[in-house]
């Protein structure tokens, strides 16, 4: 699909340039589940021939099956935004142990300020926890070398290594340039029992091994390139790493700059060469304390950022303040809260539990803005598949409560499941609704195993919910188009009522997939009261004008009719035309 | 020093062809040679919410991100959006967004506002016409590159009077 004869200048996001890098590099394997800002780094990879690239089930599953071709002989990456790394956490810790035979990077973005997450946990630390190595690049072009670099060191010290993003390397475009891929040796497949299973006796030697290897690696992250010192002004000199390094670059052009590319391990020997070369240190890292706890530990001294500095991205505007020792001022402009699309069939699931008044168990999804007000509809959002396991909580805590899980296909399939047969098997009761929009939509729109398609929209098998459903042992099954509000709304009621275990599957496609579109209802000003309940469905179609009376704004509107089976008045009509 | 990057900021709602725009920009200005950076928002954030989109080019370019008040162009496709943006603009900025109404009378089809406004841009930026060309011809499929391109040379030109 891509061929390139010469090198060439590209405008790449930072996940494309990885995605060429490794590419460059010679990779074969590729497994990831989409999660934003990561997606687009398997989507660049799908997009060449010559790697075997594919969506897994979720993230556990991507892991261990790019380590196993590491381990089979094969360069492999794996990809996630930094929550999917919880999910592979498993095979992650042991596979520091295990090693590899060729090379494996695993890329984890993530996602200060929360831009599209549910924390801003900092993967840096999974470093000194699993004993891996972390690199961290600073903008779009150092991810492509970085990602070449990971391979071979992945390779030289037969360990995993991190490559940590950040939304803003991953999502921000950059002129790269790009050259040929490389054809690297695979190195044999070796049944090697001592190595790769990792029972007491093995794994005690492993151990022994891994901490060798992370001596080893220190004293390699004391002579690479990747931690750099660029010499500047005497009076002061600024720590920093990954997308910081940027801001420091704007705001002090002058100051010496140790630039960290391998955070960890720490290459102590040049932090403290450093630090004796300056008179003033100061340290300017986003998110957690990670290098900062190290220099403290080194007994350096410089100034940190003030803890308030720990909340959300930086920017080039914070640094002067970071320097200075100052507080984090709010400079927050109200940025327009995001909402369901015109159309979208999720509204008319959740327009329906709100006028039941149900408690909702959320989940990872479009879906999720359900609760933000007006519709408020949505009462727990935790982490991929907790949909159905908290609506099961809630429900052992709170008998008599009218309580339902809620989840979208794709994060059913991801670990949706297992809650659901642990339902079954302790005999938990309540409705299960599975909005199924035939779609992973979050993301922009990925493939899963429930649309028979694969990464590169090759048709396979397709896994059908409601089969798998009733063989977990759920007691009733449905499915409905609940664009069909009235329908759907005399089922949820029914099955709520119901002394069993139910699972609804709410089967409407994602409007950004189907393209189809309707006319758009007929508002009769003379009929509305103004009651404001089209309003309250929080459609980006219909607003408000100055009287109290309503407009449809006809490029936005895609004659879904969601609000002519809402206004109890008539005066929103199916457009017949 | 760092006084020879070009600011943009692109802004709008989730929908308006924000991306699409600053891509187009970015694009020239490297065929034109620069150090590019872009910044754009992705998933969640994106559905129906803010859109921004920040092109920074010059010899050197650090953060993709302009700083409040140090853009030396604001293109804005969305009233709302144009006064949460507006603290961007540096003083003696341009302010495109006020080609908005202009670009309304004059395009058939509204798809073609951001077209309209890179083509406003360009009459105020020293990139070659090829470039803004060859990325009109990027970032178009072949079926509709004809038309923006008449839409960006009509932008274009309403400055040059």
């Amino acid at each position: 699909m891509v061929k390139r004869k010469k090198i060439i200048t590209e405008l790449l996001s930072g996940n494309q340039a990885l995605a060429y890098g490794a590419w460059e590099a010679g990779v074969s394997v590729a497994c990831a589940y989409p999660g934003t800002p990561s997606t687009e780094i398997l989507e660049n990879l799908a997009k060449f021939r010559d790697i075997d690239a594919q969506w897994s089930v979720n993230e556990k599953v991507a892991y261990e099956v790019a380590l196993g071709a590491a381990i089979g002989g094969k360069r492999s990456l794996f990809a996630c935004k930094h929550v999917g790394l919880n999910v592979a956490m498993d095979p992650l810790m042991t596979s520091s142990y295990t090693g590899i035979s060729a090379g494996f990077v695993v890329v984890v973005c993530d996602d200060p300020q929360m831009h599209s997450s549910q924390n801003e946990q900092d993967t840096r630390w999974v470093g000194i926890y699993a004993k891996l190595p972390v690199l961290e690049p600073a903008c779009p072009r150092e991810a492509r070398e970085y990602v070449k670099d990971a391979f071979k060191i992945s390779e030289k010290f037969d360990t995993p290594v991190l490559i940590r993003m950040t939304t803003r390397i991953s999502h921000t475009k950059e002129d790269v340039k790009l050259s040929e891929r490389i054809e690297v040796e695979q190195p044999k497949f070796k049944k090697d029992i001592s190595k790769y299973v990792m029972v007491p006796k093995n794994a005690r030697v492993r151990h022994v091994f891994v901490e060798k290897r992370m001596l080893k690696l220190q004293s390699f992250s004391e002579r690479s390139r990747f931690n750099r010192i660029e010499k500047g002004s005497k009076q002061l000199g600024i720590i920093t790493s990954g997308v910081a390094y940027n801001y420091v670059k704007e705001s002090y052009p002058d100051a010496s700059v140790l630039k960290l590319g391998l955070t960890y391990p720490f290459c102590d020997k040049k932090i403290v060469e450093f630090a004796k070369m300056v008179k003033n240190v100061v340290l300017v890292e986003e998110l957690d304390p990670f290098i900062e706890e190290h220099l403290k530990a080194l007994g350096i001294k410089f100034k940190a950022k003030d803890p308030s500095f720990r909340l959300g991205e930086l920017c080039t505007e914070f640094i002067a303040d970071i320097v200075k020792g100052n507080v984090k001022k709010k400079v927050e402009l109200a940025a327009r809260k995001p909402l369901l699309c015109a159309g979208c069939p999720h509204r008319f699931a959740f327009v329906v539990l709100k006028k039941l008044k149900l408690t909702v168990a959320g989940d990872i999804g479009c879906y999720t803005l359900a609760a933000l007000p007006p519709l408020s509809t949505l009462h727990s959002c935790v982490c991929m598949g907790a949909g159905i396991t908290l609506s099961e909580g809630l429900q052992r805590a709170l008998p008599n409560e009218k309580i339902v899980g809620v989840l979208g296909d794709s994060t059913f399939i991801h670990s949706g499941i297992t809650g659901l047969i642990n339902a079954v098997y302790n005999k938990a009761k309540g409705v299960i609704i599975i909005l199924d929009n035939s779609i992973t939509a979050m993301t922009g729109g990925q493939q899963n195993p429930a649309t028979g398609l694969t990464i590169r929209n090759e048709v396979t098998k397709k896994l059908n919910l409601e089969k798998l459903c009733k063989s977990c042992g759920a007691d009733n099954v449905d499915v409905i188009d609940h664009s069909n509000i009235v329908e759907f709304e005399k089922l949820v009621k029914k099955r709520v009522d119901e002394k069993a275990l139910s699972v609804i599957i709410a089967r409407s496609p994602c409007k950004m997939i189907d393209r189809s579109r309707g006319p758009v209802p007929v508002y009769d000003k003379e009929l509305c009261k103004k009651c404001g309940l089209c309003l309250k469905i929080d459609c980006p179609a219909i607003k408000e004008i100055n009287n109290g009376f309503i407009e449809i704004a006809s490029d936005i509107c895609v004659g879904c009719n969601l609000c002519v089976s809402i206004c109890p008045f008539g005066a929103l009509k199916k457009n017949e035309e | 020093m760092k006084n020879n990057v070009c600011n943009i900021v692109f802004g709008g709602i989730g929908g308006q062809g924000i991306l699409k725009a600053s891509e187009i920009c970015a694009l020239a200005v490297l065929y034109d040679g620069y150090h590019v950076k872009k910044s754009e928002v992705h998933g969640m954030a994106q559905r129906g919410g803010s859109v921004e989109s920040h092109v920074r080019f010059g010899s050197k370019v650090y953060s993709p991100l302009v700083r409040c008040g140090k853009a030396d162009f604001l293109v804005c496709f969305h009233a709302e959006e144009h006064f949460r943006l507006k603290p961007f603009l540096k003083q003696g900025g341009k302010d495109l967004t006020v080609y908005l109404d202009k670009a309304r009378e004059t395009v058939t089809n509204p798809r073609h506002l951001n077209t309209f406004l890179i083509g406003v841009l360009s009459a105020h930026l020293t990139i070659k016409e090829k470039s803004w060309t060859m990325a009109l011809s990027r970032v178009f499929s072949k079926k509709i590159v004809e038309q923006n391109r008449k839409v960006f040379f009509d932008g274009r030109s309403i400055n040059l009077k």
